[in-house]
């Protein structure tokens, strides 16, 4: 009987086990079917995604010469969670960095996430990449990263390229394409044409041991993407008149914009003093930035957009283009100058009187263009005052001042031809006139514009009448491939008023101020400007274009707080047009008195 | 002798060879798999984990084979002297053995490593088997309890000096035998009480335990007829209950090590410890749990081949089966080792000595425990105790000596209608 008992025990044992195996294959179930974050897990152990960068676009000038190209380098990235049981020291050592260094870049990186893979040490040295690939398997966690980064064979464009860094937390948000430590344009035509020239990222998953080994790529790359390079840029600069501009405004603050009249392709761009480009690229960019921002002459400002001047004298001919087509000014319209005794603004030249608009412009005489202005704002059959300024500014903003132009550049400054309503503000409504605002007249007062704007109005003055809207980008991908069709502007005054201003610039250049720098068997037309500023020493400024029947280049020069415009900007703005057309320089002892003068 | 010899093979239980068979081969393919590696591809590599692991898959069935012809009485005779030998090599283990990951346990001879500890367990079995089986004995006598008590304890005491707690823990599993044997049911769920209350003084704080056990004393008194013999017993109880949870904490804090603590903190949840002793369970549960419902393939496992799971082919074997044949692999496994584990039962009941019996009972205690163990601790539902799983861990003492555990039951069971 009791062998009997016992021997139903077995029921009891038999129930146990039964127990503890249906217990075990609920938790199985659970972990494995129903729970998916094992998977997840499993994936994070093993799976490293690797991003590809791809190479950014080339950019290339005009005639296919290379500007802008891409060098190797190596980044350490770090993923925190998987950094473990490393020898810091001789980590610190193979890196040269200190202890505190490293503490500091891994808290960065645990800031950013302990999950996901973000910048450890950038671009290291080609010889510590070497040492480091070999012993990689030491340091779990951390991982080389291939990048390429900017260089330019010659220092020069800087404010045209612009320059690329490292996405910023608010540019992440954005969009989403960015991820911690990937780079983006900043300035110039690297963020203009940002996604033209990032081209696409790739992603390669690769397997990795418990030691942070690479064992192999996952499921033979099947989900891998390979990166597709950034498409190129040709632009429509001239990279050996933008080197000889360069050269020309050394040692001088101001800018340079040269323009094709027929396409609005910019031939030069430069705002000096500049930098080399060079400087702001990788590692050495951080520190190189903060000295170039403490510098007094600003060379980050980008003085050719984001620069404003008064124009001076070479908004002379606005005023009698405007004149000219409101019919309170014609070819025989003559105006007293009474020289310096002149009133309210005199005149410094000494040239014939009365005297007519060609000669006027020749002469640049201020009583004439004052008496222009006054009766276009005062001339009472065609309105009131205010009707003939808001008219007169009409014209003048057809002509691309006062407005962004709409480049293919960021950053571009509007400049300013103040509305009536800022003059009301000022002054008080119905409590200004021709008088109050005269400065207008020469170009002076509150009138602002861009070296952009200008060399725009020397385009539209070489094209009488209209202008295409200027652009640096002339095809992507294929140099044949026209990048974009830009509009043609058209002016609000007819050819034929443009014509005889024309006329008057130029005599500027064989008869005026201009006459010492002509181009050898090339007519151009222009116009100087000296600018009184508030700065110190006068602006000086010219425009041209050249030849006169077949524009092949306009030009804006600005030198500033350097005094005549004939003495500056007129040599250097002549110089160019010579080396563009021609493609030599004849008159080299100007050329060395420009490039060896150093004006600060 | 020969018409003997031919019915040993006639009466093989088949079952338990068939199930024996498939787990070591079971085993073979997933050591494989785990430690698989593109350099040294062969199953047969002689330089790898599973080309030794053949060796010992091939020897163990020579020794199957030897046990199979050997007279059956040579075991309950030779019991004791067996026991005494493989406490004698437990002896000389902790003076010349050679210490591996910590444990001074093991032999090493050429290129090949024995742990005796591997083998005291069906020394045990035997010896158990014999006492209960020479006399009629009954376990309310103190005596009684005693002696196999000693049995047991002996060499896991032994094993625990050699700082092999998992192992030394395995011979609490004899409890199984001798409940069989008669021990009160009440031993089996004082130990389940003992383990229970433990848990949740560790979870939950000893106070509120101790405040249940007062609550549950309370609800008891009035529940039972209230006559002197209960009203003692229940104050008994209530003490050492108290007493008792009181101690767990204590007991934790004072005579546990520093990883075993951990250890069990990871179990309830109480620490997260990734890097330290929550790595492994956390890494087996990983591999285990990314498998889905049919794994990811065999040789495509990525946690256990590339290292992420710790001793990925033997004591945590269990995990590359969950990886790479997923739910469908762990059902299997599971259901294999509960049939064998029933199949034992029954075969241990049907047996006509209580030598036989009492031995079957212990083999299945034995692989029950191990199966336990291991298969709860990569699920995280056991504390981490390096205990091997039985026919599928690599390791050559342990497959021999599950070989022979297992082997000396099926052949005890050819005689099973031989007259006592």
């Amino acid at each position: 009987m009791a062998n009997r008992t016992l021997a139903s025990r077995k029921q009891v044992v038999i129930a146990i086990f039964m127990a503890v195996g249906f217990i075990y294959l609920l938790r199985l179930f659970y972990i494995q079917l129903i729970d998916k974050s094992y998977t997840l897990s499993a994936n994070n152990n093993v799976l490293r995604y690797v991003t590809q960068y791809p190479a950014r676009g080339l950019i290339y000038d005009r005639e296919g010469k290379l500007l802008v190209y891409n060098e190797a380098v190596y980044d350490l990235m770090v993923t925190p969670m998987q950094v473990k049981d490393i020898d810091t020291l001789e980590f610190c050592r193979l890196l040269e960095i200190t202890k505190e260094g490293f503490i500091e870049r891994m808290e960065k990186a645990m800031k950013y996430s302990r999950f996901k893979s973000s910048l450890f040490e950038k671009q290291i040295s080609k010889e510590t990449y070497g040492y480091l690939e070999e012993k990689m398997y030491r340091f779990s966690g951390f991982f080389v990263q291939p990048r390429t980064i900017r260089y330019y064979p010659k220092p020069m464009g800087a404010h045209l390229f612009g320059y690329v860094g490292e996405v910023t937390q608010a540019q992440i948000d954005k969009n989403p394409y960015y991820k911690s430590g990937d780079y983006i344009g900043i300035s110039g035509i690297e963020k203009s044409y940002e996604e033209v020239l990032r081209g696409i990222k790739g992603m390669k998953i690769k397997m990795v041991d418990v030691h942070n080994r690479e064992v192999g790529s996952f499921q033979e790359g099947r989900f891998d993407s390979a990166a597709i390079m950034g498409q190129d840029l040709y632009l429509s600069i001239d990279g050996d008149l933008q080197e000889y501009g360069e050269k020309l405004m050394t040692g001088k603050m101001g800018s340079v914009v040269a323009i094709e009249p027929s396409t609005g392709e910019i031939l030069a761009f430069l705002s000096s003093p500049g930098y080399d480009p060079n400087l702001l690229v990788g590692r050495v960019r951080g520190k190189n930035f903060v000295r170039l921002s403490e510098d007094p002459v600003k060379p980050l400002l980008n003085r050719a957009m984001a620069g404003t001047y008064p124009p001076g004298s070479t908004y002379k001919m606005v005023n009698d283009l405007v004149g000219l087509q409101e019919g309170v000014l014609t070819l025989s319209t003559r105006y007293t100058c009474q020289g310096p005794s002149s009133s309210p603004i005199k005149c410094t030249h000494n040239h014939q009187s009365p005297l007519g608009v060609e000669v006027a412009i020749q002469q640049s005489c201020n009583p004439f263009h004052w008496q222009v202005f006054r009766s276009i704002v005062n001339s009472s059959q065609r309105g009131s005052l205010r009707e003939n300024y808001v008219a007169w500014r009409n014209h003048v903003m057809s002509l691309g001042f006062g407005k962004k132009l709409g480049t293919d550049m960021q950053f571009e400054l509007s400049g300013n031809i103040p509305s009536a309503e800022k003059y009301d503000a000022i002054y008080g409504k119905g409590h200004w006139n021709a008088m109050t605002i005269r400065s207008l007249s020469i170009g002076q007062g509150e009138i602002l514009v861009t070296p952009l704007q200008l060399a725009n109005y020397a385009t539209t003055l070489a094209n009488r009448g209209y202008y295409f809207t200027p652009h640096v980008v002339k095809a992507i991908g294929e140099r044949t491939k026209p990048a974009k069709l830009y509009p043609k502007n058209i002016a609000t005054i007819d050819k034929a008023n443009f014509d005889i201003v024309v006329e008057g610039m130029r005599q500027v250049a064989t008869l005026g101020t201009a006459r010492w720098y002509q181009i050898d068997s090339v007519t151009m037309c222009g116009k100087t400007g000296t600018a009184e500023n508030p700065h110190g020493k006068d602006h000086s400024l010219f425009i041209a274009f050249a030849p006169v029947e077949n524009p092949k280049i306009a030009i804006a020069v600005i030198v500033e707080n350097s005094g005549f415009g004939a003495t500056w900007a007129l040599p250097i703005a002549s110089l160019m047009m010579e080396k563009y057309i021609k493609g030599y320089i004849k008159r080299t002892d100007v050329e060395e008195r420009m490039i060896s003068t150093k004006l600060f | 002798m020969v018409r003997e010899r031919k019915n040993i093979f006639n009466n093989i239980d088949w079952t338990l060879v068939i199930l024996y068979l498939v787990m070591i081969l079971l085993g073979w393919i997933n050591i494989y798999a785990a430690v698989y590696n593109e350099e040294y591809s062969s199953i047969v590599d002689m330089s790898q984990s599973y080309g030794k692991q053949l060796i010992w898959i091939l020897t163990s069935l020579f020794i199957a084979l030897v046990i199979l012809l050997t007279d059956s009485r040579f075991f309950s005779t030779f019991a004791y002297i067996i026991y005494g030998l493989t406490i004698l090599s437990l002896v000389v283990v902790l003076v010349a053995g050679s210490t591996v990951s910590g444990s001074k346990s093991w032999f090493q001879i050429g290129g090949f490593g024995l742990q005796p500890a591997e083998f005291a367990k069906f020394a045990t079995n035997l010896a158990l088997a014999r006492f209960f089986s020479t006399q009629h004995i009954n376990l309310k006598n103190l005596r009684n309890r005693l002696i196999p008590l000693m049995l047991m304890g002996f060499p896991a005491l032994l094993i625990l000096l050699q700082n092999d707690t998992g192992s030394a823990l395995v011979y609490g599993s004899f409890i199984l035998v001798l409940y069989r044997m008669g021990l009160s049911g009440n031993f089996l769920l004082a130990g389940a009480l003992i383990v229970i209350i433990a848990l949740s003084t560790l979870m939950v704080g000893t106070y509120y335990v101790m405040i249940f056990i007062i609550a549950l004393a309370l609800v008891m008194f009035f529940f039972i007829k209230r006559n002197r013999q209960n009203i003692f017993n229940l104050i008994g109880l209530l003490i050492i209950g108290l007493a008792f949870t009181y101690s767990v904490e204590y007991g934790v804090d004072h005579f546990l090590g520093e990883h075993q603590k951990t250890r069990i903190n990871v179990l309830l949840g109480k620490e997260l410890d990734l890097k330290g002793a929550g790595y492994n369970v956390n890494q087996s549960k990983i591999a285990i749990g990314s498998g889905g419902v049919f794994g990811k393939g065999f040789l495509n496992g990525t946690q256990t081949k590339y290292n992420f799971v710790p001793e990925q082919s033997t004591d945590f074997i269990f995990c590359t089966v969950g990886e790479e044949w997923g739910f469908a692999g762990t059902l299997v496994v599971v259901v294999l080792f509960i049939t064998l584990l029933t199949r034992l039962i029954m075969l241990a009941e049907r047996q006509r000595s209580d030598f036989s019996r009492v031995y079957g009972y212990g083999v299945a205690a034995i692989l029950f425990f191990h199966f336990m163990i291991n298969i709860g601790m990569t699920i995280g539902l056991v504390p981490v105790i390096g205990i091997p799983l039985p026919f599928f861990s690599y390791g050559g003492s342990s497959l021999w000596a599950f070989t022979i555990l297992l082997f000396i039951f099926i052949k005890q069971d050819t005689n099973r209608n031989a007259l006592l």
